[in-house]
């Protein structure tokens, strides 16, 4: 949660509560719940790093709030981050393993394997899909987040194909 | 024209009575002779669908789905094996006797749409059900229901050519469902479509299907397939595996868990 937090506060300072309400309206359905906790340590984990500051505001018929605000250092570390590519999804790599190795130790046939692996990813497609059909439409991260899922493992569907045309 | 069905056959032609198989092949084989090689596209399949089933065939490129539902449909004659529909031995059928049993029981859509392009949205969605006996009257009627179900009432005297893809599709199906054919095949139905065109189709797809179309589909489209009730897997002219689809056992609950499928 430590990027998103900075990338929040490079808009403008917050408080706690703020930066959760605000993790919320922006990741929609697609991004887990912060829970409130959570955000204070992470808070003063990035200010022990020296990537936010904070200080005491004074509030009159409340106790009060503590805002924090990006430092140089976090608005480098930031850009830093948003800068880098980053890693691709890997591949299933545990059926990878499997595959490469049942028929070795004489365990399981390769077909039979790639036919569960198929038919779990089937399973997981249906309800994507299914998944999709009762999202909000205006709920653009959650769609996007799905769709992305869902070509990942048609991609994932794809590779069983050619394994099947190398191993059959 | 081409002669409308035998007079006093009652339209739309009947659905199958109850009867636990509605397709059958068995050992199908279809063998093709190219400069005097032969070469199977079909070696020995084996398939049953149910009355309201929705079945998937998926497979490579080359490993015989789209020939497989030639065949089923009898577009190609089957080279070996046996196919029963609706109770009935069809292999061997002639040319004439199959275009009949298509034309009553068998809708099609195919990957590029084929709609007659000289021909408006309604006449294209009106002529199978006047072929298989349908009056003027009752072809209209069918052909406006089906044309406001899926959403094209307004474009009835277009051209097809001005139509999106998509739009395009969902005539053909309307034409494909105009005689409430006991089988509908379906040849990668939206392998030419984008994705917002394809989950219009799907939805359809779906509809149909819930108010107890049959359905043969070859796809690509993993998604198409996980609508199905179950999937072939056809591989070098075999079945390599024929399995419903499962509800997912565990995880997945909420959209939050997506984020956590990858790798």
């Amino acid at each position: 949660m430590r990027q998103p937090l900075l990338a929040l506060l490079a808009k403008e300072p917050a408080h706690g509560y703020e930066l959760k309400l605000a993790l919320e309206q922006t990741f929609g359905q697609a991004y887990p719940s912060p829970n409130i906790g959570q955000v204070y340590v992470t808070l003063k984990r990035l200010e022990q790093d020296g990537l936010v500051r904070s200080q005491d505001v004074e509030q009159t018929t409340r106790p009060n709030k503590r805002v924090y605000e990006l430092t140089a250092a976090g608005r480098e570390a930031l850009v830093a981050w948003i800068d880098e590519p980053s890693d691709g999804p890997r591949i299933r790599d545990e059926f990878f393993i499997k595959l490469i190795l049942a028929p070795m130790a004489g365990l399981a046939d390769r077909i039979a394997l790639m036919n569960t692996q198929r038919r779990h990813y089937l399973s997981l497609m249906r309800k994507l899909t299914e998944l999709h059909a009762d999202t909000d439409p205006a709920d653009t991260p959650a769609r996007l987040l799905i769709e992305g899922a869902v070509l990942h493992l048609q991609a994932d569907l794809d590779w069983l194909e050619r394994c099947q045309e190398e191993f059959v | 024209m081409s002669r409308p069905a035998q007079k006093g056959s009652p339209w739309p032609p009947a659905r199958p009575a109850d009867s636990p198989v509605l397709l059958k092949a068995s050992g199908l084989v279809k063998a093709y002779r190219t400069d005097g090689v032969e070469a199977e596209a079909l070696r020995g399949v084996d398939l049953e669908l149910a009355p309201g089933e929705f079945v998937a065939v998926m497979g490579p490129s080359g490993s015989g789905k789209s020939t497989l539902l030639h065949v089923l449909g009898g577009l190609e004659p089957a080279t070996r094996g046996e196919l029963w529909l609706r109770g009935q031995r069809v292999d061997g059928l002639s040319t004439a006797a199959w275009a009949l049993l298509r034309r009553r029981h068998i809708g099609f859509v195919f990957q590029f749409f084929n709609l007659l392009s000289n021909m408006t949205v309604a006449d294209n969605v009106e002529l199978p059900a006047l072929l298989a006996g349908a009056n003027p009257r009752q072809a209209r009627k069918r052909r406006e229901e089906l044309l406001s179900e899926l959403g094209l009432a307004d474009k009835a005297g277009t051209a097809p050519a001005r139509l999106s893809g998509g739009e395009q599709q969902r005539v053909a199906l309307a034409r494909a469902l105009a005689n409430e054919p006991s089988l509908l095949l379906a040849d990668e139905p939206t392998g030419n479509l984008d994705s917002s065109n394809t989950r219009d189709v799907l939805r359809l797809l779906r509809r149909t299907h819930e108010s107890g179309q049959t359905i043969l589909m070859v796809t690509h489209d993993a998604r198409v397939a996980s609508l199905a009730d179950r999937v072939v897997n056809l591989f070098d002219g075999m079945v390599a595996d024929d399995a419903k689809i499962l509800p997912m056992p565990r995880g997945l609950n909420g959209v939050r868990d997506v984020l956590e499928l990858r790798g």
